[in-house]
């Protein structure tokens, strides 16, 4: 039973507010490799580069499929379901930097390739709720011209997120 | 027996400076005092320094990290080298002494000075410890970030305390490993340092102020992150001939390990139970005339608890997984256990000398100058291991020339 209230917002386990990440976001400088990924949120659907050949998944982005032997599979970004496993987290409790709260940082691997990862943040979701292996969908936060594909519990969430996401 | 050419080196001579909180003195200033007493220790001369070696120098966080870059010590000491490195690309801190070891088995130089030194208590001032990119904070654009942080830091993954956090999360949920068993490395470090007179933090650690301390990053609280210091740490890596010549005992080295198979990143890598310390274990051993079992002193790196637990399987000390049942207790790890581990007190509790302290503090153990706390039945053999995540190095020393 989860000590955190229906309806309010997700908690850490000693009851202050859990947060959506960091007070600031440090985002990544776009260029031709990593576009697709950090804009294809705009769009509401998760990308990553496949394989035309050997049909795997490639992260982070490359400049040619590193699993076809003869270095000559191309790749193209692909949408993925933008479900997953949260494979690790930790909840951050170190102010960083001023005014960081707690939230949390979760590793999350997609359902078609469990070797694909991403570094993200869970959201919606209370510290004591927090389990590995449990299944997640992603959700986008729009900053400048970035969308970060941040993580939920999947199946939705008895939380509900200030300021409304995407 | 293949003649693996670092079997061609010892150390001969070691040395620190002053090392505390907040000394206030530069960077290139500890790395003198600390070169002159590795040089006078080895029962050499300035003049007879032909080599020079560092982790990382120049090109890698800030100066407070990375120490003097080799040029400004070369200049300091007024050395007329033969031969010189510095980068913080390769297999950990440690990686420095390795291309020493080779510099003196190629003939490059016969004797090489290598330093580590850090100021980051100074530079970390009063504040907090900072993350990367934590320097954004006073206003004004933030700037952003391409390369592999670009994939970290947007989610506040901002320091390898978040990122070993992963790993241990992992081991809690795979291997049941508990907060309870992880303290012992905490506890094992604090009860070497009130041993060991220039370390940091010496007051007593029970597992109660463990468990009671704040978390940084859960599963890690405080006491299991070490402790930002000022302090310089320098070896003689000399080649082996010169061993009967050299007044204290030298250290011979057996193996170094260096192999990286892994994806070398902190969150692509093929199992996040481990890191790279899977894959440099294995290689020294398989250089290594020696067993785990040969080994009486373990210096692992503490820079964050979980890391030295994943050294402790990975060099085969117990079986993967089951560290949290061998370090409970601190009864294999203590001092006078089966296998004494980072007697200095290590990163935790004597300070962040970041993986040099410990190569240090397994020469003074070879050599029986432990003082209170030395290691009651002299040890012969001693494995140091440097790094976490992706960075891995370890080596094999032993007393004798074995």
């Amino acid at each position: 039973m989860s000590e955190a209230a229906s309806g309010s917002e997700p908690e850490t386990t000693t009851g202050t507010p859990l947060g959506r990440g960091p007070a600031i976001r440090v985002l990544p400088r776009l260029d031709d490799a990593n576009r697709f990924f950090w804009t294809s949120g705009a769009e509401g659907v998760l990308r990553f580069l496949r394989c035309e050949r050997c049909r795997r998944y490639v992260h982070p982005p490359a400049p040619l499929c590193p699993y076809c032997e003869d270095g000559q599979g191309h790749l193209e970004p692909e949408a993925v379901s933008g479900r997953g496993r949260l494979h690790s987290f930790t909840v951050n409790y170190q102010q960083w930097i001023p005014d960081d709260g707690p939230y949390v940082v979760g590793l999350v691997t997609i359902d078609e390739q469990d070797d694909v990862r991403l570094m993200t943040n869970i959201v919606d979701c209370a510290e004591s709720e927090l389990t590995a292996d449990m299944p997640v969908e992603v959700t986008f936060e729009a900053q400048e011209d970035v969308w970060l594909p941040l993580f939920r519990p999947a199946g939705g969430s008895r939380f509900r997120p200030p300021g409304g996401s995407r | 027996m293949t003649d693996f050419l670092e079997r061609r080196a010892v150390i001969s001579g070691i040395g620190q400076s002053k090392i505390g909180r907040r000394l206030g003195r530069s960077a290139v200033d500890l790395t003198v005092e600390a070169g002159l007493a590795a040089i006078a220790d080895a029962g050499l001369t300035r003049h007879d320094i032909d080599g020079l070696a560092t982790y990382p120098g120049g090109g890698m966080g800030g100066e407070a990290f990375a120490g003097p870059t080799s040029p400004e010590v070369q200049d300091a000491m007024r050395l007329k080298l033969n031969w010189h490195d510095g980068g913080g690309e390769g297999p950990g801190q440690i990686r420095a002494v390795f291309a020493a070891c080779l510099a003196v088995a190629a003939g490059l130089a016969r004797h090489v000075l290598v330093y580590r030194t850090v100021t980051e208590s100074t530079a970390q001032g009063s504040g907090g410890r900072q993350g990367i990119g934590g320097a954004v904070s006073g206003g004004g654009r933030v700037p952003r970030f391409s390369g592999s942080f670009q994939w970290m830091l947007p989610f506040g993954a901002v320091s390898a305390a978040n990122w070993l956090a992963l790993v241990a999360t992992r081991r809690m949920h795979e291997f049941g490993l508990r907060r309870d068993q992880l303290a012992w490395i905490a506890l094992n470090g604090r009860a070497n340092a009130a041993r060991n007179p220039i370390a940091v933090y010496r007051d007593p650690m029970t597992l109660d102020d463990y468990l009671a301390v704040r978390m940084v990053t859960t599963p890690l609280c405080l006491y299991d992150c070490d402790a930002p210091c000022d302090g310089s740490t320098a070896v003689v890596v000399s080649h082996a001939d010169y061993a009967p010549d050299a007044p204290n005992p030298a250290c011979h080295v057996n193996a170094i390990g260096t192999a990286l198979q892994g994806r070398p990143s902190w969150d692509q890598f093929d199992d996040m139970t481990t890191m790279a310390a899977r894959d440099a274990a294995a290689s020294m051993w398989k250089r290594a005339d020696l067993r785990p079992s040969d080994v009486d002193t373990a210096q692992l790196y503490d820079g964050f608890s979980i890391i030295t637990m994943v050294w402790l399987e990975e060099l085969g000390f117990c079986a993967k997984g089951e560290s949290g049942a061998f370090v409970e207790g601190g009864r294999a790890i203590a001092l006078d256990g089966p296998l004494p581990l980072n007697t200095s007190g290590g990163q935790l509790s004597a300070g962040r000398l970041h993986g040099f302290g410990l190569l240090h503090e397994a020469c003074v153990q070879l050599r029986g100058q432990g003082g209170e706390r030395q290691i009651p039945r002299q040890p012969e053999v001693a494995v140091v291991a440097n790094g976490g995540g992706p960075i891995a190095g370890s080596m094999l020393l032993t007393r004798g020339a074995g």
